[in-house]
């Protein structure tokens, strides 16, 4: 059996996520009807609401099923953006940092294109955390135009935590509204939206043990988006379309789970994230772990592997039977240099040397050992073969 | 052996992929990014930097139970393909972007990485084939597949890189038997549709495409004598031979169409004259090699036939290495041979050898 250790792409789906899908999918009815069949699914829908929104201490209100993380991060960014400029025009900034996902920059770049909203990248170091003074300054100077923030709650490729707390509390002073992706966060870091003062959040189920396909995004019940979807007008007006009980039954179970074994896992995989990165570091001198001092959630190591190039690693480690991951790849399947590690300061060339590897509720001794192994087996092949590609004519 | 298949999306290399599993060789299918955006779509005829064609690649290779990889190779493409072809241009010369592909790309970059991966071998759609002598030497022969043989565009291998090559198609006697057997196999690609055009030239223009690239001056058209017959809006593009676009006002004073000779990049100067001075008889290049064995003595000029174009006919010839240069005196007239193309040269269905034409010489005057 091959390792999977990118369970930041995506994390086998629970038993208990399992199990909840399969219940729903034998139950018959549209939630929003009247009769005896919508209430019965319906009431599926509302305890999966509960689920989620005890799993992230948000009020149940509060949780507006999705089709996943992107549409929650469009969701929130665009609906956001749309309710803060319709009370004051001039509100046409949006703060956030070049180390967000590309489910969060994509929608803020399609508002800049075709709304002419201004973009302010907060600097992020060499460490991969937020520059909190910089956001304070640009608060400061700003306020007046800010619409929102969105800053990132984990980073997706590195795990660097964002202070969100801090965030908030910046934030506040000047009345913005601040959202954050946490996709890489429910279940790995305490998260509990009630005290971060966030107005937004994002999760995505496949990321937690729910099958790919659900997600949500948390809304303050002080605050009203303008939706993106316009049809039936369920989920507050903010997610219209007949909802879909069975995944957010399975999303419900997952959050609940990944959330109440979150302490006893993060310890175990944190002592072999741990063994991972010194072991590699005793055997490949020249390798970096990505962002060491910064506070990091326990289950990812980013490692930079200088002289060589993500897709010759990736490839051997394939033929070696072992999944993990680098930078996100394009459509046609061409791997790029991480914008996270540029974004920090790397180079290019070392933004194109890294793994990312990523535990998960599955992972085992064996695995660690195996890939731990296959590492230090492929390296020296992966550096041949990436001076080979590398060198003009 | 382990052998990486260069799955391009369409049903050739699919088929050589699947055939190579059949042998019992381990293959992985790569496709290889070629683009500088290797996220756009085409439309019109198929290049090999798409996504239709390396999801295409991929399906094709999940039905054959290999694993699958897109590698990267858009930059060195750029320099060594795209920015040489343009370079041609800019000289005067017509280039052939297939041929530095195979040369530099498939058979180089492509090659050394997959050695360095742990590869014996590089597999390809080619129709061409690979076969023995007594002595054990690599020779390169054309496809029994007459109409498809693609063994020119392969003439710059050496006998190392023929070492590291597999050409499956070699012996499949048509295109038509390839189809038909992807089809069989359930390829999804069974019917897609042939390239012929540059692939990174989408539209299929070359002299438009190029106007984006090469800064053209307008210039005059003269003749032999340097006499000024016209003007032309840029030099870039004319090609040796071309008859149509040259807008001459006054018919030549023997009443018969012109053709263009030569272009002097220099002074923007396109020179037209008869069909006559077109005929070349004469080529020669100091860029040669040889496609595995090399001749014995191959100062001394020896029989062969050489080929011009990828799918133009042969002429008998003789050639010789003069003063480091590859010479080849053709016994027949070709005509509108330009510098910048390759001559092929083959002895039978075997290919000897080929240089890049650097000089032709016409039974009136030599161009260079």
């Amino acid at each position: 059996m091959p390792v999977f250790l990118d369970h930041a792409a995506t994390t086998p789906c629970r038993p208990v996520a399992l199990q909840a899908l399969n219940d729903a999918l034998e139950q018959l009815g549209n939630p929003s009807s009247v009769h005896g069949h919508g209430q019965n699914t319906r009431a599926i829908l509302e305890d999966a609401r509960d689920q989620v929104a005890h799993a992230v201490g948000a009020n149940r209100s509060e949780v507006v099923f999705t089709s996943g993380g992107t549409e929650a991060n469009n969701q929130a960014i665009k609906g956001i953006y749309w309710a803060q400029n319709r009370k004051n025009n001039a509100r046409k900034v949006i703060v956030t940092a070049a180390t967000e996902h590309h489910a969060l920059l994509d929608p803020i770049d399609w508002l800049v294109e075709h709304e002419g909203a201004e973009v302010i990248n907060i600097a992020v170091g060499i460490s991969g955390m937020v520059d909190l003074a910089d956001l304070e300054q640009v608060l400061a100077s700003r306020s007046e135009e800010i619409a929102l923030v969105s800053l990132m709650w984990v980073n997706n490729e590195t795990g660097v935590i964002t202070n969100i707390g801090r965030v908030t509390e910046l934030a506040k002073r000047f009345g913005i509204p601040v959202h954050s992706d946490g996709i890489a966060a429910i279940g790995h870091v305490p998260v509990d939206f009630a005290e971060s003062g966030l107005t937004a959040m994002s999760i995505s189920g496949h990321k937690v043990g729910a099958p790919i396909g659900v997600g949500a995004l948390v809304v303050a019940r002080d605050f009203s988006p303008v939706s993106l979807l316009h049809g039936g007008g369920q989920e507050r007006g903010l997610r219209s379309g007949t909802m879909n009980y069975p995944l957010a039954a399975s999303l419900g179970a997952a959050c609940q789970e990944a959330v109440s074994d979150r302490v006893e896992r993060q310890s175990r995989l944190q002592g072999l994230r741990d063994h991972i990165e010194t072991e590699i570091l005793r055997a490949i001198p020249s390798a970096v772990v990505t962002a060491q001092d910064a506070d990091r959630v326990e289950h990812n190591a980013h490692l930079i592997f200088p002289g060589t190039q993500s897709d010759n690693l990736l490839f051997l480690l394939d033929q070696e039977g072992v999944s993990v991951s680098a930078g996100s790849a394009c459509q046609a399947g061409v791997l790029g240099a991480s914008h996270v590690l540029v974004a920090m300061g790397h180079s290019e060339e070392l933004a194109s040397a890294c793994l990312r590897i990523t535990l998960g509720h599955t992972t085992t001794t064996s695995d660690a050992e195996r890939l731990i192994e296959a590492i230090i087996k492929i390296h020296p092949g992966a550096l041949v073969a990436s001076q080979s590609s590398q060198s003009a004519n | 052996m382990k052998v990486l298949a260069a799955m391009s999306g369409g049903v050739d290399s699919a088929v050589a992929a699947a055939r190579l599993v059949d042998e019992g060789h381990e293959v992985v299918g790569v496709h290889l990014a070629l683009s500088r955006m290797p996220g756009t779509l085409r439309t019109g005829s198929r290049g090999c930097c798409t996504i239709e064609d390396s999801m295409d690649a991929q399906r094709a290779a999940k039905k054959l139970g290999i694993p699958f990889y897109v590698w990267d190779f858009s930059e060195r493409f750029k320099i060594d393909v795209v920015d040489d072809f343009v370079a041609e241009y800019q000289a005067g010369r017509t280039p052939n972007p297939c041929m530095r592909c195979n040369e530099r790309i498939k058979f180089a970059a492509l090659l050394e990485r997959a050695l360095a991966l742990g590869f014996d071998a590089v597999g390809t759609g080619h129709y061409a084939s690979i076969t023995k002598d007594e002595e054990g030497n690599l020779e390169l022969h054309r496809s029994l597949a007459m109409a498809k043989d693609q063994s020119y565009v392969l003439g710059v291998l050496t006998q190392e890189q023929l070492s590291h090559a597999l050409f499956p198609l070699g012996a499949t006697a048509s295109k038509d038997l390839v189809r038909k057997e992807a089809s069989e196999r359930g390829l999804t690609v069974a019917n897609k549709p042939d390239s012929y055009d540059i692939c990174f030239i989408p539209e299929g223009d070359t002299r438009e495409w190029l106007r984006d690239f090469v800064p053209s001056s307008p210039g005059k058209i003269v003749d032999q004598q340097g006499t000024e017959l016209g003007e032309h809006d840029g030099h870039v593009g004319f090609t040796i031979g071309q008859r149509k676009g040259l807008r001459l006002g006054r018919p030549a004073a023997d009443g018969k169409p012109r053709y263009v000779l030569e272009i002097r990049p220099k002074t923007a100067e396109v020179v037209v004259g008869p069909e006559a001075a077109l005929q070349i008889t004469q080529l020669s290049g100091e860029r040669y090699s040889w496609c595995g064995r090399a001749p014995k003595r191959p100062e001394e000029f020896f029989d062969c036939e050489v080929q011009v174009r990828a799918h133009g006919d042969t002429v008998p010839a003789q050639a010789a290495v003069v003063e480091g240069e590859l010479v080849i005196k053709l016994k027949e007239p070709l005509y509108g041979v330009a510098p910048g193309q390759t001559a092929v040269i083959y002895l039978g269905t075997r290919v000897l050898g080929q240089t890049t034409i650097d000089q032709t010489t016409s039974a009136e005057v030599a161009v260079v």
